[in-house]
């Protein structure tokens, strides 16, 4: 202890302590930031716990369930597939000569149904190679979409587009799929001579054995609507289409004849009489198969993230206390005693900063770690189908709540070495951070104002909790109330942590220049 | 009672605040009003919206510089030690409080009449250029129209109760950042806790119960049947919040010491 430089490494270390020394002692701040794991912790069991749902399958109340894909994320899997079986390597090639079909729009009398003629954007007809017919099987496909051009997708997620353009009966396409050990690779072309690649796919688990046939998918048409006191409601209604195939032709060894499955289908409440059934028919091979549904990555059910509501309660107890952190010592005079002591005063705002960021990464990871998996685990046992991720991306959601806090909690302390006034500075804060977040998710303002108050202001940062990704191949309405954010997690991030450190890097600059 | 509010005058007069704060609150609530105005539209087929409400929205960013206002003018001299020469000058303590809130709800009326003046502005000029017109059903708002005269003066009081609500809360908690983010997490935090809330009754009474909720339910002049509160009651509900903070200020200030 008998060196006295401010400078260097050393000097910088006694200030961490110093300000750690403080913050600790002072019993408000220390129970701020317990109020703040409270909050967090409290509405989001609350949330959860208010939360049931059940599912009727037959007039029997049950469990929600969800369909899990390969990758073990929620699928859905609905298609009518007319298949044979397929050893080893091996290859399939069809002509699609038409793609048509039928979609329900809202009804205009109430009761009435109302269908015309058309195919929605991502009504998928084609070839697939799948592990059996379970749902969620394992797959490779290469197919014809009616306005996203020709597709190789494999496993629910994995999507690569081939050349756009749908199909009519003057210009039909030719679709191929071979198999080479766990290597499928798809090819289309527009005269059954000239092929040109797709794309490979490696899927995660196809047996030596496989179903290798023709399948037909339509997902539901979507219609948004706004609601009056904010939000806005989502109707799916039901579509099918039909393809016709011909120059059927499979090379390799396949075994018994073709038949069918209406993959997924679900039943009336008599439990035999299928709900919008697809169909096939074959005659001189031609094949005109007609299938409703999707194969694809979905979003229906609850997501882990949805645990977290309490975190703008608990950011404001942050705030408050990462402003106090700063403001009281300003009030009370103790400042002028710290500058006395660390006459670098740039360097006593950074150790303030670093000790109340560390203190709130702190709270946040806590408060996160114990509501996500707790409050998961609840909405579980309430019958809500709670959409499965992946303990990596589970980590991450929580270390993104803690990373979130900390560093609201410096650009607090930062704003309160600018403003001076523990008042202003909280309200500026709360202002900036959570008050954007509460009108982009829970107000009636417009998806793209909502956006942008998403891209721009530091609630950017709350996007480090989404945890179900946004998939370009389904179509559906993404907005900041569904809990997609427009930013990706890490760039959502950078915009608050960008804000933080400008405010940071003006209160040094400040604090350096200005009296104490 | 004069001499009191005299004083609290010259000293809200004289602080450095008290006019940005003033003019945040017009500046805040108009710009955001006509934010709202502006991305908001009508389409052809019809909409369902609420233009008074729609063209008061921006009061959601202009009650924050009130909360501000009405917080600083009591957890300043707190700050200071002001408070013990306040109180040193005049004893009876609830005479300041009398006075303080007097001299709070005469400015917050005052920047809160220019404020909702402008958004009803802003809100005339805009919406019929987004599809609000008089001849889809729409008319822009104006206060000649009864409902909408009641949304916008009812609109200045709510921003006057805050003042007084943040006022209270201030006195009881003493401390400038703690009463602000009590007051922000009453106005903005509390409204979302019945979407948290599965019950309907209960959540029915919580949305009744939330200040920022239930006193604004005074903005709305369609759909009257569908609000869990009516627009007087649900204000009155705002008025009970300030009530409260005031009574709980008064009686904290008569038993407890000047300073913890």
């Amino acid at each position: 202890m008998t060196d006295h430089r401010t400078g260097g490494r050393d000097g910088f270390r006694r200030l961490v302590r110093a300000e750690w020394t403080k913050f600790r002692t002072v019993r408000g701040w220390v129970a701020g930031m317990a109020v703040a794991v409270t909050l967090v912790v409290a509405l989001g069991l609350l949330s959860a716990s208010g939360s049931h749902a059940s599912c009727g399958m037959n007039g029997v109340e049950t469990a929600c369930t969800l369909t899990a894909g390969p990758g073990g994320e929620a699928v859905s899997d609905r298609f009518f597939f007319v298949h044979r079986r397929l050893d080893g390597d091996g290859s399939l090639t069809v002509r699609v000569n038409s793609m048509t079909g039928q979609i329900r729009l809202p009804d205009a009398v109430p009761g009435t149904r109302r269908v015309v003629a058309g195919v929605v954007p991502w009504a998928k007809a084609g070839i697939m190679v799948k592990d059996g017919v379970r749902q969620g099987a394992s797959y490779a496909a290469v197919m014809v979409t009616a306005r996203h051009g020709v597709r190789m997708q494999h496993d629910f997620t994995g999507d690569v587009a081939g050349t756009p353009g749908g199909v009519s009966p003057g210009s039909p396409r030719w679709l191929r799929l071979t198999r080479s050990g766990g290597t499928l690779t798809g090819y289309e072309s527009v005269d059954g001579r000239r092929w040109t690649v797709v794309g490979t796919a490696r899927p995660a688990a196809l047996p030596a054995t496989v179903e290798a046939g023709m399948f037909v998918a339509s997902p539901g048409d979507l219609t948004v609507s706004r609601g009056d006191l904010g939000g806005a409601s989502v109707q799916v209604r039901f579509t099918e289409a039909t393809a016709v195939f011909d120059q059927v032709r499979v090379e390799g060894r396949a075994g018994g004849t073709w038949s069918h499955d209406d993959v997924g289908v679900a039943y009336e409440a008599d439990g035999r009489t299928p709900h919008h059934p697809g169909r096939f028919a074959e005659a001189g091979g031609t094949f005109t198969i007609t299938g409703v549904g999707d194969i694809a990555p979905s979003a229906e059910g609850t997501r882990i993230e949805s645990t977290l509501t309490g975190l703008v309660a608990g950011l404001i107890a942050v705030i408050v206390v990462a402003v106090s952190f700063v403001t009281a010592e300003q009030r009370r005079g103790l400042i002028r005693t710290t500058f006395l002591a660390a006459p670098r005063r740039g360097r006593v705002v950074a150790a303030k900063a670093l000790v109340v960021g560390a203190v709130a990464f702190a709270a946040g990871l806590a408060a996160a770690g114990v509501t996500v998996p707790v409050g998961a685990g609840i909405l579980r046992a309430n019958g809500n189908a709670v959409l499965p991720v992946s303990t990596l991306t589970e980590l991450r959601v929580v270390a993104g709540a803690a990373m979130l806090t900390a560093a609201v909690a410096v650009l607090a302390l930062a704003c309160g070495v600018l403003l001076r006034r523990g008042a202003a500075a909280v309200t500026a804060v709360v202002g900036l951070v959570v008050v954007p977040h509460i009108l982009a998710t829970a107000s009636v303002l417009p998806l793209g104002v909502a956006q942008w108050l998403l891209r721009l202001t530091p609630a950017a940062g709350f996007a480090a909790q989404q945890s179900v990704p946004e998939y370009a191949q389904v179509l559906g309405y993404y907005s900041p109330q569904g809990g997609y954010y427009p930013l990706p997690p890490l760039a959502g991030l950078a915009v608050l942590c960008g804000y933080a450190a400008l405010a940071a890097v003006l209160a040094v600059v400040r604090t350096s220049r200005r009296d104490a | 009672m004069r001499r009191e509010l005299h004083a609290e005058w010259t000293k809200t007069r004289t602080a450095p605040g008290t006019a940005w704060l003033l003019s945040a609150v017009v500046v805040l609530t108009a710009a955001a009003s006509a934010a709202v105005a502006a991305t908001v539209s009508c389409p052809e087929t019809g909409c369902d919206q609420d233009v008074a409400r729609l063209g008061l929205a921006g009061v959601q960013a202009g009650q924050a510089a009130v909360a501000v206002l009405a917080v600083l003018a009591v957890s300043g001299e707190y700050g200071t030690g002001m408070i013990a020469t306040t109180f040193a000058a005049v004893p009876r303590r609830g005479r300041v409080l009398a006075a303080k809130a007097a001299v709070l709800t005469g400015l917050t009326l005052a920047a809160g009449t220019v404020a909702v003046l402008a958004s009803v502005l802003a809100a005339r000029l805009i919406l019929p250029g987004n599809g609000f017109t008089a001849a889809d059903g729409h008319p822009p708002p104006s206060l000649s129209d009864g409902p909408t005269l009641r949304a916008a003066a009812g609109t200045v009081l709510y921003l006057a109760l805050i003042a007084l609500l943040s006022l209270g809360a201030a006195t009881v908690l003493r401390d400038s950042a703690t009463a602000a983010g009590v007051v922000c997490g009453l106005l903005y935090v509390l409204p979302l806790v019945p979407l948290m809330i599965g019950d309907p009754g209960l959540r029915r009474l919580l949305w009744q119960a939330a200040p920022a909720n239930a006193g604004l339910a005074i903005q709305t002049t369609t759909h009257l049947d569908d609000l869990p509160i009516g627009p007087w009651e649900g204000l009155g509900v705002a008025a009970a919040w300030a009530a409260a903070a005031l009574l709980g200020a008064w009686l904290l200030l008569r038993i407890r010491d000047v300073r913890a």
